[in-house]
């Protein structure tokens, strides 16, 4: 087993030893949660259109003038809307999205506590 | 013409026999001594006038019969034809012919096989059956008749999307609806053992088969769905929480909760009302999704006619089901007997009810992900989009505990249990936690959940590995679905740290070099098919190692319509694909080159059959 | 588990959950933008189509004039469509035409033009499409009227005549 594991971590080595350059993580990770409006359900990354072409070059001057995450993604939402980004932030229209799973989960947690672990 | 005819006549019988098989099991349940042959027959009756209709579809669809409207639309003569046949259900109507031709198939299977319940409850679930089967039979006549005739007759048909001819989806719809539609008969078995209040353990025996069935088709179905996806939408993704995936997630979800309930049901007569809730939900959440792809009320990749009309059909049938289940539900079931112990903190019997609480968490995370944007439009009229980001988020740190409980869990035993040997409980997840923070360490990947997510899915793997030669009491079934589970996590998590790609643009005949990777565009090559022209490119790729390897990605314009698809070029070995990928640039004389190298894809599939394989083992294992 | 929620309770979030869909259904499911919002000319800068000087976006529009910028190119059929509609309106009105040619090259845009005619007052060039999206486009074809340096409205898509008698109108 240690050896398989031994064989596997080497083989790791062997194959992925580029690192990967930071600015191109995180084009990549923006442009991961972009959508693409042309071919709706598409991220820009992953869509070769016009208008995402045009998107991915854009995101790269803006990362070049330096802006963090964060001012991209508001610079997209002011010329397109809420609905570019994959990422739906926390705000007044996602606190549902975005607590109500969260407090199904508590829920789930005190119904099975009180009938089946605490029951006397 | 004649198929068309006799197909749609067919239907027609088919839905009488429905109604006849209402009347007959009416008649038969006030003297359930006996099971009435004549319903046997009816049932068999009806498989066979859905089937003469199916047959009669794909007979239309080989013959390019385009007075038929639905092959007017989906076919070409110029198909191959495989595609052809697929093509039957590759579209609306057809599909929804498969549908009832596998409701039809599982009842009568389902009477056939059933022998150790009684004949009250196998009417009644013929009956509740029925309800369903007669609600797609009106459905497919009045909303989506695949027979409809065209006059005058078109020459030619406007042909099947490209994308849709693809040999893995040509076989996905059908798995996949085995999958959705086997948990029909757990819908309306459940309700007839709820209105008998014969929820036991016996009957829970008897069910485990139909939700092992129903869950080892959908599993399969996704896997296929998944693998489609990854090869043929060109850009080497694999899963994309786009809501046509997600519904059929949920499902699986609900399935697989309900398969690790139904165990503890087996043993003890307990949590009777969960089991009916979750059996209800599973057939619910099939039918919603349904819903949801079918009427086009959500934005997706992939595309299906939509038809406001069908959506509102589907929609009041959808409610009209939940409604008489909740109602049987509330009714007919008592729930079990007040004198049940509360569970020991550690047993077996605590460790499912915590899978079945995460599973739960992670259905409402699905679901309300995929749902939310609809109903934020509607009430705010604010659209949103729900992507990846978020389920990742919400999902992630929960599949932590899991992980390491589907690892302990199972060697706990029932009622009251110790955990032996935590020495090596614990020496393993040391060693498991040692070992990610190794190689994420070494790959510069500092980021802490992925360290203790790789650790828990080691623990997970170690863990199961070891049960595969030494456990005393084994569980093959359940150790290798585990044990797949642990696999599929890593793979994905490998292949997601460790993917790497260049994205380029090239002309014939230049070369691409970074660091350790040449990409040479050698030609470009022009082929004509029967269905479409495509152009080959010829890449040659040399590793820093001075392997190399030839690649020929094409772009494919069908004819029949005319679209453009990229079919990427993949070579696959036990470690990695590497994945390229060409696409024309407007007005440009490059190409736009996407080379890819992904750690561990075949793995992924691997795992799934896995899991897979574990559910087969169960369902053929003689019970003890 | 559940049992202890009022059945009541359940059928009333059913019932929301009908309507919801039922509502829905009605709705549209291709996303398209809210083409009534005003607002600035964002700050872009351009080059000229036949000199290639760079130009800022306020150097562009005036204030107090009226513009209409329309986003083409010549590979994009319903460019051509909408084309004679541009030529008609630049002889009937007064009105500044602004042409932006999106990803395309010198020569084809000037066949084009030379075919077609040429309504455009001023032509930039957007070789790589990121000022159509600066501006908040979404393709070609695509138009903006633009007034007080504000857009006022914006059509995505080929224009047609009943667009144009609508930009015909808001001028005067």
């Amino acid at each position: 087993m240690k050896i398989l594991n031994i064989i596997l971590l080497i083989s790791y080595i062997i194959f992925f030893n580029n690192a990967l350059a930071e600015e191109q993580d995180k084009k990549n990770k923006i442009t991961k949660n972009l959508r693409c409006l042309i071919c709706q359900g598409q991220s820009i990354y992953d869509s070769d259109s016009e208008f995402a072409n045009s998107l991915k070059i854009l995101v790269d001057k803006k990362i070049e003038e330096g802006l963090t995450d964060d001012q991209i993604y508001q610079y997209f939402k002011d010329k397109y809307g809420d609905w570019i980004l994959y990422d739906p932030g926390l705000n007044k229209n996602t606190y549902i999205l975005w607590l109500l799973p969260l407090l199904l989960f508590l829920v789930g947690g005190a119904i099975i506590y009180k009938n089946f672990i605490a029951k006397k | 013409m004649i198929y068309s005819l006799i197909g749609n006549y067919s239907l027609i019988l088919g839905l009488i026999t429905g109604l006849i098989l209402f009347y007959l099991s009416f008649k038969n349940f006030q003297n359930p001594k006996l099971l009435n042959s004549q319903i046997l027959s009816f049932t068999f009756f009806q498989l066979f006038f859905v089937l003469v209709s199916f047959i009669c579809l794909i007979l239309s669809f080989v013959v390019s019969d385009f007075s038929n409207e639905t092959v007017f639309n989906n076919s070409h003569t110029t198909k191959p034809l495989f595609y052809k046949i697929s093509g039957t259900w590759g579209n609306h109507e057809g599909s929804l012919l498969l549908w009832l031709l596998v409701l039809t198939l599982f009842i009568y299977i389902f009477l056939l096989k059933t022998k150790n319940q009684s004949v009250k409850y196998k009417i009644l679930t013929l009956v509740f059956q029925q309800i369903i089967i007669v609600g797609f039979f009106v459905f497919l006549i009045k909303t989506s008749n695949p027979f409809n005739y065209l006059f005058p007759i078109p020459a030619e048909g406007l042909g099947l999307n490209p994308i849709l001819q693809d040999p893995a989806l040509a076989i996905h719809p059908p798995i996949l609806y085995l999958g959705y539609v086997g948990s029909s008969i757990i819908f309306s078995s459940v309700l007839a053992a709820s209105c008998l209040k014969i929820v036991n353990s016996s009957w829970a025996i008897h069910i485990k088969k139909w939700i092992l069935t129903s869950w080892i088709f959908l599993t399969l179905g996704i896997l296929l769905g998944s693998i489609w996806a990854y090869y043929e939408l060109g850009w080497g993704g694999f899963w994309f929480w786009d809501p046509v995936e997600n519904v059929s997630l949920m499902p699986w979800i609900a399935l697989t909760t309900l398969l690790h309930c139904i165990l503890v049901l087996e043993r003890k007569s307990i949590l009777t009302s969960w089991v009916v809730i979750l059996s209800i939900a599973t057939f619910t959440l099939s039918m919603c999704g349904t819903f949801l792809v079918r009427s086009g009320i959500l934005n997706s990749v992939h595309t299906f006619a939509n038809d406001p009309e069908r959506g509102l059909f589907i929609l009041i049938f959808l409610f009209i089901l939940i409604f008489l289940s909740l109602c049987i539900f509330f009714f007919f079931h008592k729930d079990e007997n007040k004198k049940f112990q509360s569970f020991f903190w550690l047993s077996k019997e605590t460790s499912i009810l915590i899978n079945n609480w995460f599973m739960m968490y992670f259905l409402s995370v699905v679901l309300i992900g995929t749902v939310y944007p609809i109903f934020l439009d509607v009430i705010t009229s604010e659209k949103i989009s729900v992507g990846p980001p978020f389920y990742h988020k919400l999902m992630l740190p929960f599949l932590i505990p899991f992980l390491l409980m589907m690892a302990i869990g199972p060697r706990l035993k029932w009622i009251k249990s110790k955990l032996d040997n935590k020495i090596y409980l614990i020496s393993l997840l040391s060693i498991s936690i040692l070992f990610s923070f190794l190689i994420l360490n070494f790959f510069n990947q500092k980021i802490l959940i992925n360290t203790v997510l790789i650790s828990s899915g080691l623990y997970l793997f170690f863990i199961t590995l070891r049960d595969f030669f030494i456990s005393k009491n084994k569980n093959l079934s359940q150790n290798f679905a585990h044990f797949g589970f642990s696999l599929l996590i890593l793979s994905i998590l490998f292949n997601n740290l460790f993917s790497s790609e260049i994205i380029t643009n090239l002309k014939v005949g230049e070369t691409f070099e970074n660091g350790d990777t040449k990409i040479i565009f050698k030609s470009i090559n022009q082929k004509k098919e029967k269905n479409y022209n495509s152009i080959i490119a010829n890449f040659k790729i040399q590793n820093s190692n001075g392997k190399k390897d030839e690649f020929f990605p094409e772009l494919r314009i069908y004819n029949q319509p005319v679209i453009a698809t990229s079919e990427a070029d993949i070579k696959t070995t036990i470690m990695q694909d590497k994945f390229i990928v060409i696409n024309l640039v407007q007005n440009q004389d490059f190409f736009n080159v996407r080379y890819q190298v992904k750690p561990l894809m075949v793995w992924i599939w691997l795992s799934v059959l896995l899991i897979a394989s574990g559910g087969l083992i169960s369902f053929l294992k003689k019970r003890l | 588990m559940k049992k202890k929620l009022p059945p009541f309770i359940l059928t009333l979030v059913l019932g929301v959950i009908f309507i919801i869909f039922y509502k829905g259904l009605g709705d549209t499911n291709i996303y398209m933008p809210e083409n009534t919002k005003h607002y600035d000319v964002p700050v872009f800068n351009t080059k000229e189509f036949n000199s290639n000087i760079n130009f800022s976006s306020s150097e562009i529009f005036e204030l107090d004039k009226t513009y209409l910028l329309n986003i083409w190119s010549s590979w994009c059929v319903p460019c051509r469509q909408e084309h004679p509609l541009l030529m008609n309106l630049k002889k009937s009105e007064e009105i500044n035409i602004v042409g932006l040619n999106y990803k395309d090259n010198k020569k084809n845009a000037e066949n084009f033009l030379k075919e077609l005619g040429n309504p455009y007052n001023k032509i930039f060039t957007d070789l790589d499409g990121t000022t159509a999206i600066e501006l908040g486009a979404y393709g070609v074809p695509e138009s903006f009227l633009i007034h007080n340096n504000r857009i006022i409205k914006k059509y995505i898509g080929p224009l047609n005549k009943q667009v144009i008698n609508e930009i015909k109108k808001t001028i005067k």
